[in-house]
């Protein structure tokens, strides 16, 4: 059965207050088309769970998130991601700040349907203070005292792969498949988008999305624009710069809004296109 | 041609990974990632080295120049995860403030609720610290870095509960190398870099330091002096993060 379907159909499928996974990495392979859809939409107070990059820059820039959960938010290329300091800066969000690892144990125990996992990561650290909703357990052959890291169960995840059938089965082609597959597994609906819609998906090992975890398919090429989209593109490090400086200054972000964000997908590469 | 304050720092961060053996060197700046090189060059032949992608790399590889192509082993973040898990691994990360547990913070400035200043997050630091063996690389020793007390702990310090696998090996800076074997597991001066007085040292520093038999930091070897200016770093890329006085 085709899963097929457009940026816009999938934002009709979430609704306000979601918990939403966002796949990829920093700035690297991030699924920035849907993150424009929901930028375009009235969607509102929704949970973010991401190792971030200008994903959540965007939808803070939005006012679309109520709560973060994340481990960093960065640009790589550019340390800081403006747009996610600004908002913390503010207090605009709930953040829920975790180390990496945890948010991937998080994930993982949503996707083996398990309340939690228990690790040591994050034990003695402030992320201990500023989540005192995080609880420890006893290792039930010892002694001692592990953080019990609470699955992190998602409404709807999105991830961005390189290419894919019309089914969900996908496979990723650059250097790491980062946890896209977690976060799939640890959704109710998986929305993918990708490079290209094909039956010939290339070496077996590389498919590490099968059609069971995903419901929905968006061919989007160009999709992860401008992040990094190896080995079909580079990180668009000149408009990353352009997007940066716009971030920083109301003036100039008003007018990035309205020369690439207040068109569709197709206008905004075309829009793009137009700024080289 | 004089040894300069890089190469000694270089040589400094080298020595943090010295008796590591077979594990995975994290340097996360310009000076520890020439260190991780040298002592992979030298005294620690065994030391894995990532491309800072997925890829484990072999063979001499020169700061600003293309990883090698010599590839040994594919190393995505889950397996990166994986190995912090298991602790074959040590880290020599930055520090935006550091206190005189060693508690480290890269998360923001400020409250927590309403930080003055977003940094990066906590990202790997508490993971890290509790699973393997971690160093601190500070490029401009000051007493805004080394503070009374961090706003958001993110590496672990010796003074909390930081379970079995906690270890801070050295602090190394571009005046001194420092370790966490004071009184009550606190911040001792080892060693100052040529040039360096142990007052300028406790004048930079927000918090007294133990200060005890402190010797003079090591300099470069002949072989490593080479190693560094015509093989790791022929361009001088050093020099950027510890200009020459």
């Amino acid at each position: 059965m085709s899963k097929l379907m457009s940026e816009d159909d999938v934002v009709a499928e979430l609704r306000s207050g979601m918990t939403i996974g966002i796949g990829g990495w920093g700035s690297r392979r991030k699924p920035m088309s849907l993150v424009r859809a929901i930028f375009r939409s009235d969607l509102t107070d929704l949970t973010i769970v991401s190792y971030g990059g200008p994903d959540v820059g965007l939808l803070c820039a939005a006012g679309k998130v109520k709560k973060l959960v994340y481990g960093f938010v960065s640009l790589d290329s550019i340390p800081l991601e403006p747009h996610f300091q600004a908002a913390r800066k503010a207090a605009a969000l709930e953040a829920v700040e975790w180390d990496e690892g945890m948010v991937q144990w998080g994930l993982y125990a949503a996707a083996s349907r398990l309340p939690f996992l228990p690790t040591r990561a994050g034990l003695g650290s402030d992320v201990m203070r500023v989540n005192p909703g995080l609880k420890k357990v006893r290792d039930p052959y010892g002694e001692e005292e592990l953080l019990a890291v609470p699955a992190l169960k998602l409404d709807a995840a999105l991830v961005h792969l390189n290419v894919a059938d019309a089914r969900g089965n996908a496979a990723f082609h650059g250097p790491d498949l980062y946890f896209d597959d977690l976060f799939c597994q640890a959704a109710d609906r998986a929305y993918l988008s990708c490079e290209r819609i094909t039956d010939d998906l290339g070496e077996l090992t590389r498919r590490r999305i099968a059609r069971w975890m995903v419901q929905g398919v968006v061919e989007a090429p160009g999709g992860a624009h401008f992040t990094s989209c190896v080995p079909d593109y580079d990180r668009d490090e000149a408009f990353q710069k352009h997007y940066a400086t716009s971030a920083k200054d109301p003036a100039l972000w008003q007018a990035f809004v309205e020369e690439f964000l207040s068109t569709d997908e197709a206008g905004y590469q075309k829009a793009v296109a137009a700024w080289r | 041609m004089a040894v300069t304050r890089a190469e000694v720092c270089a040589v400094a961060c080298a020595e943090a990974w010295r008796g590591d053996g077979e594990i995975l060197a994290s340097p996360m700046a310009l000076i520890p990632s020439l260190g991780a090189r040298l002592a992979r060059e030298t005294f620690e032949p065994d030391l894995l080295l990532s491309d800072g992608e997925a890829t484990f790399v072999a063979g001499p590889w020169a700061l600003g120049a293309p990883p090698p192509s010599t590839t040994e082993a594919w190393i995505p973040y889950r397996a990166i995860f994986d190995l912090v898990w298991s602790g074959r691994r040590h880290v020599m990360m930055g520090a935006s403030q550091i206190d005189r547990y060693g508690n480290q913070n890269i998360s923001c400035i400020g409250p927590f609720e309403k930080p003055v200043t977003q940094l990066l997050g906590v990202r790997g630091a508490p993971g890290n610290t509790v699973n393997h063996p971690t160093s601190y690389w500070v490029p401009k020793h000051s007493p805004r870095v080394f503070v009374k007390k961090v706003d958001m702990v993110s590496g672990v310090g010796t003074d909390r509960e930081a379970g079995p696998f906690h270890e801070i090996r050295y602090v190394v800076t571009d005046l001194c190398v420092l370790d966490l074997k004071g009184p009550g597991s606190t911040m001792r001066l080892v060693s100052t870099h040529p040039g360096v007085t142990v007052d300028v040292v406790q004048a930079a520093t927000g918090f007294a330091l133990h200060i005890e038999d402190v010797v003079e930091t090591r300099l470069p070897t002949d072989d490593e002096l080479r190693l560094i200016r015509e093989v790791l770093d022929p361009q001088g890329l050093r020099n950027k993060e510890v200009p020459t006085a």
